[in-house]
């Protein structure tokens, strides 16, 4: 079973039917500290403001149930839901975030429209030599250069470079995947990106 | 690089395609599901639903069209048409929806705007605006007293276009990004139906006021005028109805003329 974390923001409808539409069996929508814990997958969707967020996380008691579960097993975080797992956001003066990853939340700058909203590519960053991704995982069968869909006025900066899986061009360079171990975050949204998208979701609904 | 977006947008009356009798090779021409699908297909980036159901108590319909849609299509969906509350936004968001555009009532209740997007998020409001060249030309205004400021060349309509709203497109479109929306759907009803080619003037205008992405709408009747809005105009999307509903264009089509011109397309 895999558990989306209901806490209230956006649209969680879209990410359990995309997910059952790449194979998952069984996708519950929840805010049940136990439900969360027995599944065997956890997806932490969101969008909308990282303070509000976090306010509704801790009113559901589920910050705990996230820390303990979060390397425990496959775990998705989606747009809001990557953004929330480092340390603090420049959104609203500043915001606390989940912290499970050290660094900042960031706005684009002024220069820039904002949001960064549409169609834009990854650049996976495990390549060999001919440019072809060494993915295995969750980004299995993603080409380097793929199109998915964004929607977001801030952007990850984590300290920890290494955790950075893909980046993304908007005129700077930004992480738009992270991954550690069995976790997998992603700024896009891979529910609105179509084929591929679905694809990525099959991928972790197939991860052991 | 972030790619200009191609969004074919649905009126939908009653839970049906108002415009879509012409497809071919659907099961049902009528159904907005049936009709999102082949447009996915077909390449679309996003997908736009005008809900033109004219009584309130038929508003719960949308509400299933948009589920059913969600269920099928893995792509942004914006639904726009007689949104004037924060729980139609909340409903509509909860069906499946991705974002909302709101016209009328964000004219009225400019606060509508600021609360949606702090509890929604910026991202899911789109404010919509149907502008029109004023009557007056800036001399005659300005003969008047008036500022061009105040009474610039596009004025607001609001009620479908029957309404002045007595605001400027321009100042408008600041207001509202101000206030906290993330996209502002910006439609010419000079060019609306024309086929003529979408507003270049009031595209650039609107895009230049503002730091929000602007979706350009009405006009639209060959693939030049894409490149065109999306060039020239500055746009960073572009929207059209009956074009694809009648298939004299497909997206396909208009994608790979804008590919070959050097515009960013997917």
């Amino acid at each position: 079973m895999i558990a989306v974390i209901d806490y209230g923001m956006g649209n969680l409808r879209s990410v359990a039917k995309a997910l059952e539409s790449a194979g998952a069996n069984e996708v519950r929508v929840s805010s049940d500290a136990g439900i969360i814990r027995g599944a065997d997958k956890i997806v932490l969707p969101g969008v909308g403001a990282i303070k509000e967020a976090m306010r509704e996380l801790k009113r559901l008691n589920l910050i705990k149930t996230i820390h303990e579960n979060i390397f425990k097993k496959p775990f998705l975080g989606i747009c809001l839901g990557l953004q929330l797992l480092f340390e603090r956001s420049e959104e609203g003066g500043s915001a606390r975030g989940l912290g499970v990853f050290k660094g900042t939340v960031r706005r684009f700058p002024d220069r820039l429209k904002v949001p960064h909203m549409g169609w834009n590519q990854i650049k996976v960053k495990r390549q060999n030599a001919k440019g072809k991704t060494k993915e295995r995982g969750i980004l299995k069968n993603i080409p380097d250069n793929s199109f998915f869909y964004f929607c977001h006025s801030y952007y990850a900066d984590p300290e920890d470079k290494n955790i950075i899986a893909a980046v993304t061009d908007y005129g700077l360079e930004f992480a738009s995947a992270i991954r550690k171990d069995n976790l997998f975050a992603c700024q896009f949204h891979p529910e609105k990106s179509q084929n591929l998208g679905l694809r990525l979701l099959k991928n972790f609904v197939e991860l052991k | 690089m972030l790619t200009k977006r191609i969004i074919p947008c649905l009126d939908v009356k009653d839970a049906r395609v108002v415009k879509g009798v012409n497809f071919l090779n659907l099961k049902d021409a009528g159904d907005p599901v049936e009709t999102a699908k082949r447009y996915e297909k077909e390449g679309a980036d996003e997908l736009v639903f005008l809900d033109i159901t004219a009584s309130s108590e038929k508003r719960k319909i949308i509400l299933d069209v948009v589920r059913r849609t969600a269920e099928n299509v893995f792509m942004p969906l914006t639904v726009g048409g007689g949104i004037s509350s924060l729980r139609d936004i909340r409903d509509l968001l909860n069906a499946g929806a991705d974002k909302v555009s709101i016209n009328t009532a964000a004219v009225k209740n400019p606060k509508l705007i600021r609360d949606a997007s702090l509890k929604f998020g910026s991202q899911c409001i789109v404010v919509a605006i149907d502008a029109k060249l004023a009557h007056s030309p800036r001399s005659i205004v300005r003969r008047k007293g008036l500022s061009t400021v105040d009474c610039g060349p596009w004025t607001v309509y609001i009620n479908g276009g029957r309404t002045a709203a007595g605001l400027d497109a321009f100042e408008w479109a600041k207001k509202a990004e101000k206030l906290g929306a993330g996209e502002i759907l910006l439609t010419s009803m000079d060019f609306d139906g024309t086929k003529k080619g979408y507003d270049l003037d009031l595209t650039k205008a609107i895009t230049g006021a503002v730091r929000i992405p602007v979706i350009a709408s009405g006009g639209a009747g060959k693939k030049e005028d894409f490149y065109a809005v999306l060039t020239e105009g500055m746009a960073d999307a572009a929207l059209a109805a009956s074009l694809f509903h009648y298939q004299d264009l497909t997206i396909k089509e208009v994608k790979s003329y804008l590919r070959k011109k050097g515009v960013s397309a997917r």
